[in-house]
């Protein structure tokens, strides 16, 4: 196949994507000329080539459909019925091309059937354009217009990248010839092009107003600064980074052992621009997901029309970018479970109305991210779930008996829609019902280390939530050793760590041969990783005690019982050998900073091997209670360090458990250093006194803020404990929040926000506070989640009941929302509504113009706080004045009480 | 000398339990050293493991195990011989490397009727050498395990 001919296929088939989408915006809007007139260009464009190509076929049908909206352009009514023709002939344009790309010639075959059908309509619009003569006067007008629209809305495509990060990608690798500056080349000589063609259209008559575009247009389009890049390429390009990756830690790895190596310094440059290059390239292999939901609209209308019933298809956060391997799976789930709601969810236009309901149905398709996640919602506002369906399916499929159903929640019963050959559709239709449905979506997440959540109210809609990973290039994996072998975890389907022991309250118990634990009142099935693996070696296995990886995989929650746990990493994952892929206990396998090999355990895979059934229940209902107790409950990290006593921090502020060893903690300034992720950590002790362990490895807690990370040296970690945090023993100790009482010991609170500064002195010259008095009610607002985790348990050890918000605006909300607040604290620097604006927004509102407000902020010169009483605050608390602000608490109260 | 030098096939000849073998020279990647070969639980018996090789991943694979020769107490395979098959790399872990020989198919022989089938299977014929026979081994049929033996 020639390059001209390819380059066609690629056009056209981007060219009818775009005409398919915009056909069915031009159903439900035949007045939108600027809609009509872009369609009409596109398949204008397609024929055009097509005579130029030689192909007859494409180009006959192509014109037929262009003659038939040249006369809607006209001012001819447009009929759905013809909508749908030129629906149909563009799906025989794209049956076309298919085998056009398949053999490289156009297949032999009539049209005729089409072609007859568009000319019939034409000839039957011709007979009616009197009727519609004002649209035909406004028509050509608003045309012009379109042009640009369209050339600023083209959004990357498949395949493309955008010039900046290949710029970008190309700069990283400081190659010694400069890079020559494509954008310039690329946009110039095609601008006045674009122009001309906007110039002459006006003038055109409107019959045939892009006739003088022709291949123009395209040129015109590209004018954008993009560039096609064979996906290979990009591929090879990635794969080429992860080798980089892998060398630079190994690098990294030898530096480490030689104390004072000249190659530091570069080799800490080569690591940063590495760092970047990885990210460059990551980016280029991204795309918006809109990509995949391009075919949506028009599914829904055809839907639509034939289950008669009217659709909406609300499309949010098309741009939410994910990497193209994702993407392509995620595609067949997506239009499935769309599919779906449209054919099962939403009730026909009659019954909607019965239950008081607008008459068209709504399908919600919306995309955000969220960490290293990209989280999918599909929902619909239809009739629900039929729970009874659903119950009468799983007892006819012996999937349950009468008795377990019984027992079971209704979303636990919903849950069953994902089993194998699940279908509740009363009637096959062409749409859904075929017996595959959703298992096979649920399969399909599964494979890419994603979750899949279902919820559904009955008569008012269901709503599908996907969970997945950006990438699957490269993951952060927790590693784990088990009978002297390492493996990697994903870190995505971890939920948190806990370590049993002979005597502690946490150890392994058996039901019969079963190891499970108890955790927070459930038993958790365990499973032993070198058991399940069927490997020996290491130490002899202790059965009462080990790590515990706690994992979710779907609904199921279960225990991998490791020996040791090291540390989290960024691992790039390489595919196994085929002869090695039937084993569904590892997705791959990875090299480690040291050049070694580990293979990457596939929870999915571990998951299926100890039985669907177990878990499911104990998950549901522990779920259930986390969701009852959300406000109450913190999870604390229970260790000991320094005394006997046991010590306590939020886990939510610790970033990261690590074990260094010993040999590798530095001394310098009479401060203990240890070189952690690229730089150096600062070590402190709880008691001041630095006791290191002698030999081995020395567990640490992480706390990393902004970049900055600092390292707490303890004994040993005990647990992870949920429970409500009661303090009830406020201590004057500095470090010390006070005593609770976790699982029924006396536990010392740690206050991390003493020793943050010693750390880094400057810490909290950007964030930070605390308080005084009985249970008030404290509405507390900062932008980092850091400090408002920190500070919610002082500000609880202090008396206040705490409500934190992320932002001013939702700050607002909540004291909108008709909670009575005494107090407020609110951080001065923050994105979108800062706290000065914070306070005057609530300043201007009756309701809470007398609640007092405390400013915090690193800021402490006069012009600042002379803003801040401007503003409205009462006071003015630095940042790193922890005393101040308790003062000022105190004081605040004091002025209530006296008010009162 | 023209017409012969067109029939000879280079072999890079290995031991592996006292037996000469000669893998063609065109399959041959490189020689390595193994090192810090990873098991991988629940795989085939005669998957070693994996290891990395500048950067790439090597599945390797015990010749001996898979010629059913018994392994020598602590005896710990010396060198491999690196492939690579449809993209993917493997090793082939022997006992040791001789030279490379350029041989006619004048001496080329098929496989003995009674050669033990484990040895049929992955054999292409046999040399007869001064002093000694050379079993040819055929890569591929090496590399094609798994299904054979999960049926078996």
């Amino acid at each position: 196949m020639d390059d001209l001919l390819r380059e066609f296929l690629t056009e056209t088939n981007e060219s009818l994507d775009v005409v398919d989408v915009e056909l069915v915006r031009f159903e439900q809007d035949p007045n939108n000329a600027a809609i009509l007139g872009n369609i009409f260009r596109l398949v204008h464009t397609i024929k055009g080539t097509c005579g130029f190509l030689g192909l007859p076929r494409l180009e006959a049908l192509a014109h037929a459909a262009e003659t038939l909206m040249g006369k809607y352009r006209d001012g001819s009514p447009v009929t759905g019925q013809g909508v749908t023709m030129i629906l149909f002939t563009i799906d025989r344009l794209k049956e076309i091309l298919g085998d056009l790309e398949g053999a490289g010639a156009e297949p032999e075959g009539d049209d005729g059937d089409l072609i007859s059908q568009l000319e019939a309509m034409s000839i039957a619009a011709d007979a009616a354009p009197a009727a519609a003569a004002p649209v035909a006067e406004k028509a050509p007008a608003p045309a012009p217009a379109a042009a640009p629209e369209q050339a600023l809305e083209r959004a990357l495509r498949p395949g493309e990248v955008s010039l900046d990060e290949l710029e970008r990608a190309f700069r990283e690798t400081e190659a010694e010839v400069a890079v020559a500056p494509l954008p310039e080349i690329a946009a110039p000589p095609v601008a006045p092009e674009a122009a001309k063609v906007e110039a002459k259209k006006p003038a055109a008559r409107p019959a045939k107003p892009a006739s003088a575009a022709g291949d123009d247009e395209i040129e015109g389009v590209k004018g954008q600064q993009t560039l096609r890049v064979n996906v290979d390429t990009l591929e090879q390009l990635m794969t080429m980074v992860s080798e980089l990756v892998l060398t630079r830690n190994q690098l990294l790895e030898i530096v480490r052992r030689h104390e004072d190596s000249e190659f530091k310094v570069p080799l800490q440059r080569l690591s940063n621009v590495t760092a970047e290059l990885q990210d460059g390239v990551m980016k280029t292999r991204m795309q918006p997901i809109g990509n995949a939901w391009q075919k949506l609209p028009r599914i829904v209308r055809d839907l639509g029309n034939e289950l008669g019933k009217q659709i909406d298809l609300e499309m949010h956060g098309a741009e939410t970018e994910l990497d193209r391997q994702v993407l392509d799976l995620i595609k067949d789930p997506l239009t499935h479970m769309v599919r779906n709601s449209a054919d099962h969810g939403l009730e026909g236009t009659e019954q909607r109305r019965l239950a008081g309901k607008p008459e068209k149905g709504t399908i919600k398709l919306s995309a955000y991210h969220e960490g290293g996640h990209i989280v999918i919602a599909i929902s619909d506002d239809g009739r629900g779930l039929n729970t009874d369906r659903i119950k009468k399916k799983i007892l006819e499929q012996n999937l349950a008996t009468e008795a377990e159903l019984e027992k079971m929640t209704e979303a636990q019963i919903h849950k069953y829609i994902f089993a194998p050959g699940f279908s509740t559709a009363a009637a096959v239709t062409s749409v859904s019902g075929r017996g595959v449905g959703m298992d096979v979506v649920r399969t399909n997440i599964d494979q890419i280390g994603g979750t899949i959540d279902l919820k559904s109210v009955p008569g008012e809609g269901t709503t599908v939530t996907i969970k997945i990973p950006l990438t699957l290039a490269i993951v952060s994996a927790l590693i784990v050793e088990s009978a002297g072998d390492r493996f990697a975890v994903p870190q995505l389907s971890v939920i948190e760590l806990v370590r049993a022991q002979q005597n502690s309250e946490h150890r392994i118990e058996r039901i019969k041969d079963t190891p499970v634990l108890r955790l927070r009142n459930k038993l958790l099935p365990l499973v032993h990783l070198r058991q399940l693996l069927g490997i020996a070696g290491g130490e002899p296995l202790d059965e009462t005690a080990g790590f515990i990886v706690v994992t979710q995989v779907g609904s199921q929650t279960f225990g991998i019982v490791v020996d040791q746990v090291f540390h989290t990493e960024e691992i790039v994952v390489k595919p196994m050998s085929s002869k090695l892929r039937h084993i569904t206990m590892f997705s791959g396998t990875t090299i480690l900073g040291d050049g070694s090999v580990i293979m990457i355990i596939d929870p999915n895979g571990i998951a299926s091997a100890i039985g669907t059934d177990v878990s499911t229940e104990v998950n549901e209902t522990e779920a259930d209670a986390r969701r009852g107790n959300e406000r109450q409950l913190i999870s604390m990290l229970v260790f000991r360090a320094g005394s006997r006593e046991q010590k306590a921090v939020p886990l939510s502020l610790v970033t990261r458990l690590e074990e260094v060893a010993v040999d590798k903690i530095e001394q310098a300034h009479g401060r203990h250093l240890v070189q952690y992720r690229g730089a150096l950590m600062p070590l402190v002790s709880v008691s001041g006194y630095m006791e290191l362990k002698s030999e081995g490895s020395q567990p640490l807690l992480v706390f990393s803020d902004s970049g900055r990370s600092m390292g707490l040296v303890v004994d040993e970690i005990v647990d992870i404990v949920e429970d409500a945090l009661n303090i009830e023993v406020s201590a004057d100790v500095p470090g010390l929040l006070g005593s609770a009482v976790i699982k029924g010991q006396a536990t010392e609170i740690l206050d991390i926000g003493h020793y943050l500064p010693l750390a880094f002195e400057d810490w909290f010259k950007r964030k930070e506070m605390r308080i005084e008095a009985l249970t008030r009610k404290l509405l507390f607002v900062d932008d980092s989640p850091f400090f408002r985790n920190m500070l919610t348990p002082v500000l609880k050890a202090a008396g206040y009941d705490v409500v934190t918000a992320a932002g001013g605006s939702e700050g607002l909300d909540i004291l909108k929302g008709g909670d009575k607040f005494d107090v407020v604290v609110s951080d001065i620097e923050m994105p979108e509504m800062n706290g000065f604006e914070f306070a005057e927004a609530m300043r201007s509102d009756k309701r809470f113009a007398t609640t007092p407000v405390i400013a915090l902020s690193s800021l402490t010169n006069p012009a600042a706080i002379e803003r801040a009483r401007v503003a409205g605050f009462h006071d003015y608390v630095a940042k790193f004045d922890r005393q101040g602000l308790i003062a000022a608490l105190k004081e605040t109260s004091n002025e209530i009480a006296q008010a009162a | 000398m023209q017409t012969t030098s067109d029939d000879v096939t280079e072999y890079v000849t290995v031991l592996i339990g006292g037996q000469l073998f000669g893998l063609p020279i065109s399959r041959v990647q490189d020689v390595f050293m193994p090192d810090r070969l990873t098991r991988v639980p629940l795989s085939h018996p005669d998957i070693a493991g994996v290891l990395n090789l500048r950067g790439r991943i090597v599945t390797a694979i015990d010749m001996r195990i898979r010629l059913g020769i018994p392994r020598e107490k602590d005896a710990k395979p010396a060198m491999a011989v690196g492939i690579e098959s449809r993209g993917e790399s493997y090793g082939l872990l022997i006992d040791s490397v001789g030279e490379v020989l350029k041989l006619s198919p004048d001496s080329r022989e098929q496989n003995p009727i009674n050669l033990d089938s484990r040895w049929a299977r992955v054999s292409a014929g046999v040399h007869r050498l001064e002093g000694q026979l050379m079993v040819i081994l055929d890569v591929d049929s090496v590399l094609a395990m798994g299904g054979e033996q999960l049926a078996a």
